[in-house]
């Protein structure tokens, strides 16, 4: 490759090998199991745990890490996959520091909590690897349910109906399930093929078809997925994203985001991905985050997220602040897109000063230019191709109690509908208890 | 700085740290080793009598159990006494005294319970030059099922004549050593004295099985698919050597009788609370086998910061000053009332006292919505259980209630002392005079 960090323009292969194997290896690889005895002792076992009430899908924490302790990890696993089916990816990508690791009391005696999330990926990975599915499927309960979209949600929610007894379909637009498991995660952070074969792994209880490239809209329509079915389960995620609204944005080399990551999580070789020289990511979330760092870890020479608000507003978590920092990117804070320009391709970012005021974000007057030679969007996704007739709320599926959509017989999880935070973890937890409810109302028991 | 000089039945040494009979002091090359890195003095590997000398295992002779960062709690052995030739471990005895003549040499003897037996192997050590000799009435394995060891330390007539044996064929002070392994520590303690001894040692090991390996079902150690009980060692076996330490040092029968205290001794504070228990020095095995000689001088540098901040000057003081307090439970003072309290900025939330006083004791703690745990008093009857459970030290202490104020749980007020000797619900209590 000839090409350097400091080639002008939107090329690949800036790095040497080796970089790239380092710079996309496992970032937290699992702990030996020496490593996890040691950690797992710093349990506390705590009476009502607060990592527990902090854990979305109520993981008993305490439980699995005293099992990790005794030796048995397996068991371990169950204890979280009877909670958290998908608590290998979990373990993996939760905000763990925003989550069960702030509550935990170790935090509050020494700023220093039990390593949850690697505790728990020690476990799921030791079950994970043997193959083994830890459940198995009820009766035959004669029902049919369909799934849309095979992201966390829905995956989440067709194993728990499987594991009653149900029969599942999950049709997903895109070609292979896992939905951002599969293309949405920074790939540090998963490497391999972990998404896959978590959904392999998952798919082992039985009972579950997945049809891809089928979505709503495209081979789908509500009404004929009721007719066929008992029941609907609406786990569609967020699909559109939010434009910039500044002039220039249809210039070449502004992207979005989350295509970027998509990309990158698809590619096994990552010397074969362009990336630009200067690389501007708009947005303070994780997504921003996640295509910041990996453009840095791809050989880009300056890489800056700009967020309009200020530091205290960044959805990414302070860790994932600082872990992009830590590379190399830098976070401008309160500063808001005007314009991209440039002669057909991005060439540099103006920005305006932003003070966020009581009555809403207003622009100052002084401008300034970044170098830009690509322009990732990151700020925000939106829900697109909801079927008419399901009442929406802030943009997403309004739903009640356990994901109950305005239409009867119709449920909704995950990141399209509307309460919770859009994390992985949520959505599972959604999926679930979607699934419980849908359970308890197709056998007629009180819910 | 505190001199840590001890004087025990005659024996000088720099400090009270001995290392104890066991694979330590086995030969000179350890020992001498030993004195470097600053030990006061060694009591030497059992010798046994002359003759084919005994044969070890060739597998595992040690089981331990650890906590979670592999860190020893507790190792046992089934080693047996020296394998090694009687004259060369004499050799080396004498060789080793004349060139460390400010260090204590003692020579752990154990010989068969016949009277000719002792006569000759004391008579062999003679011309050691040793400071003493320590009789091992304790190893629970092996030599025990040849009627040596324990055997002999669980019978006190057995070691009132051989004690007295060797107080007539030898000059030397003469310790004898006491197994763990019995009922009533005080009675070998008390056949010792009657037969001479200048001191008693204690403990040697506990009887035990470390653990069973839950593939092979064999109890580890193990050797060939099979194990044996050992003598169990190390920390966890402190307390229990505290309290036959204590026994002794304030029984009618065997008080002012030296003591030699042995157990567990990991540290500086391990040491000194078995010297306020009546030990006039201290001997050390599994720290060292843990982590090496040089551990002794954390020792002398802990007992002595300790001293000089108590003001002592020398280890004499230290020695028996907890005994006074030793007492038995009808004398305990009833009438002493204390509640546990819960410093809520140390507070960490945890729950532990809570799960521990909900279910295990008296339901004495409230737990809020936001988690404040606080103390009932009305139901708080002092177990201590949440301030042992709670993982920040001194979050929840204990308040002693002054004289006169009310005890929320009995509804009466605190009285001044008055013991079970003397309580109305006892009905061989006798009237206070």
């Amino acid at each position: 490759m000839s090409n350097t960090q400091l080639t002008p323009g939107v090329v690949a292969g800036r790095l040497e090998a080796d970089d790239y194997a380092r710079n996309f290896g496992d970032i937290s690889p699992r702990l030996e199991p020496h490593e996890a005895r040691v950690a797992a002792d710093r349990c506390y076992f705590c009476h009502d745990a607060p990592c527990m009430t902090a854990c979305p899908t109520s993981i008993d924490i305490p439980l699995f890490i005293r099992q990790i302790s005794t030796g048995t990890a397996e068991a371990a696993a169950k204890t979280i996959f009877s909670q958290n089916i998908l608590g290998g990816m979990c373990a993996r990508v939760c905000p763990t520091e925003q989550l069960c690791e702030e509550a935990c009391v170790r935090e509050t005696a020494e700023g220093k909590p039990v390593e949850i999330g690697r505790l728990q990926r020690y476990a799921t990975d030791s079950l994970m690897e043997k193959g083994v599915h830890p459940f198995t499927r009820a009766k035959s309960s004669g029902k049919r349910v369909a799934v849309v979209g095979a992201g966390p949600a829905g995956l989440s929610a067709a194993h728990r109906l499987a594991m009653k007894g149900h029969e599942v379909v999950i049709y997903d637009a895109r070609p292979k399930a896992g939905g951002l498991n599969e293309y949405g995660i920074a790939s540090y952070k998963a490497p391999g093929k972990f998404a896959a074969d978590e959904v392999a792994w998952l798919l082992k209880i039985g009972g579950i078809r997945v049809e891809n490239g089928k979505s709503l809209g495209n081979g789908l329509t509500l009404d004929g997925l009721k007719k066929d079915h008992d029941a609907v389960v609406l786990a569609v995620g967020l699909g559109g994203v939010n434009a910039l609204r500044a002039d220039g944005e249809a210039l070449a080399n502004v992207v979005n985001a989350v295509d970027f990551i998509a990309d990158l999580r698809q590619q096994p070789d990552k010397s074969k991905l362009n990336i630009g020289r200067d690389v501007v990511v708009i947005g303070g979330g994780m997504t921003a985050v996640d295509a910041a760092v990996q453009s840095r870890l791809l050989g880009a020479e300056n890489v800056t997220i700009a967020y309009r608000r200020g530091r205290e507003k960044m959805s990414a978590s302070t860790d994932e602040q600082d872990h992009a920092t830590g590379v190399g990117v830098r976070i401008l804070h309160n500063v808001a897109p005007v314009r991209v320009l440039g002669q057909g391709a991005a060439q540099e970012v103006e920005f305006a000063y932003t003070e966020d005021e009581p009555g809403g974000l207003k622009l100052s007057s002084e401008t300034f230019r970044l170098k830009a030679d690509q322009v990732m969007k990151a700020i925000g996704q939106t829900l697109t191709g909801a079927p008419d007739g399901l009442k929406i709320e802030g943009a997403k599926i309004a739903v009640t109690g356990a994901g109950r959509t305005s239409v009867p017989g119709v449920w909704a999880a995950g990141d399209c509908a509307s309460g919770g935070e859009d994390l992985t973890v949520t959505a599972v937890a959604e999926g679930r208890d979607a699934a419980e409810d849908i359970h308890n109302s197709l056998m007629g028991v009180a819910g | 700085m505190a001199n840590l000089t001890t004087n025990f039945i005659g024996i000088k040494s720099p400090n009270p740290f001995w290392l104890a009979s066991a694979p330590p002091t086995d030969k000179k090359y350890n020992v001498e080793r030993a004195y470097e890195a600053g030990w006061g003095g060694v009591v030497w590997k059992t010798l046994g009598s002359e003759g084919p000398p005994v044969v070890n295992v060739s597998g595992p002779r040690y089981g331990a159990i650890w906590g979670a960062d592999r860190r020893l709690l507790g190792l046992n052995n089934i080693e047996l006494i020296t394998d090694r030739p009687l004259q060369v471990n004499l050799d080396e005895i004498k060789e080793v005294k004349r060139k460390w003549r400010d260090r204590a040499l003692i020579i752990s003897l154990m010989v068969p319970c016949d009277e000719e037996s002792w006569k000759a192997i004391l008579k062999r050590i003679e011309d050691t030059e040793a400071d003493g000799v320590e009789l091992n009435f304790g190893c629970p394995h092996g030599m025990a099922e040849r009627g040596m060891g324990s055997a002999v330390g669980q019978v006190p007539e057995y070691i009132e004549m051989v004690t007295r044996w060797v107080k007539q064929y030898s000059r030397m002070p003469c310790i004898v050593k006491l197994t763990p392994n019995i009922t009533d520590v005080r009675k070998p303690a008390e056949a010792a004295k009657r037969g001479g001894a200048d001191a008693v040692s204690l403990i040697n090991t506990i009887n035990s099985i470390t653990s069973v390996n839950l593939d092979s079902f064999s109890p580890e150690p193990m050797i060939d698919g099979k194990g044996t009980h050992g003598g169990y060692c190390g920390p966890a076996v402190k307390p229990i050597a505290l309290n036959m330490v204590a026994e002794i040092a304030r029984a009618e029968a065997t008080r002012g009788l030296p003591i030699s205290g042995i157990g567990g001794i990991t540290t500086w504070r391990d040491a000194a609370e078995f010297m306020a228990l009546g030990a006039g020095n201290v001997q050390v095995c599994t720290a060292a086998m843990t982590y090496g000689f040089k551990v002794v001088q954390e020792m002398i540098s802990g007992l002595s910061q300790y001293m000089d901040e108590k003001g002592m000057s020398s280890t004499a003081e230290l020695v028996g000053k907890a005994v006074p307090n030793v007492t038995d439970w009808q004398f305990l003072n009833l009438n002493y009332v204390t509640k546990a309290v819960i410093d809520q900025d140390a507070c960490i939330k945890c729950g532990r006292c809570y799960a521990a006083c909900e279910d295990t004791s008296h339901q004495a703690i409230d737990m809020s919505a936001d988690r404040t745990f606080t103390v009932k008093e009305e139901e708080c009857v002092a177990c201590n259980l949440c301030i042992d459970v709670c993982p920040v030290t001194d979050c929840i202490t204990m308040r002693e209630l002054p004289l006169g104020e009310m005890d929320k749980r009995t509804g009466r007020k605190v009285g001044s002392y008055a013991n079970w000797t003397t309580h109305p619900n006892n009905p061989g209590a006798k009237a206070a005079e």
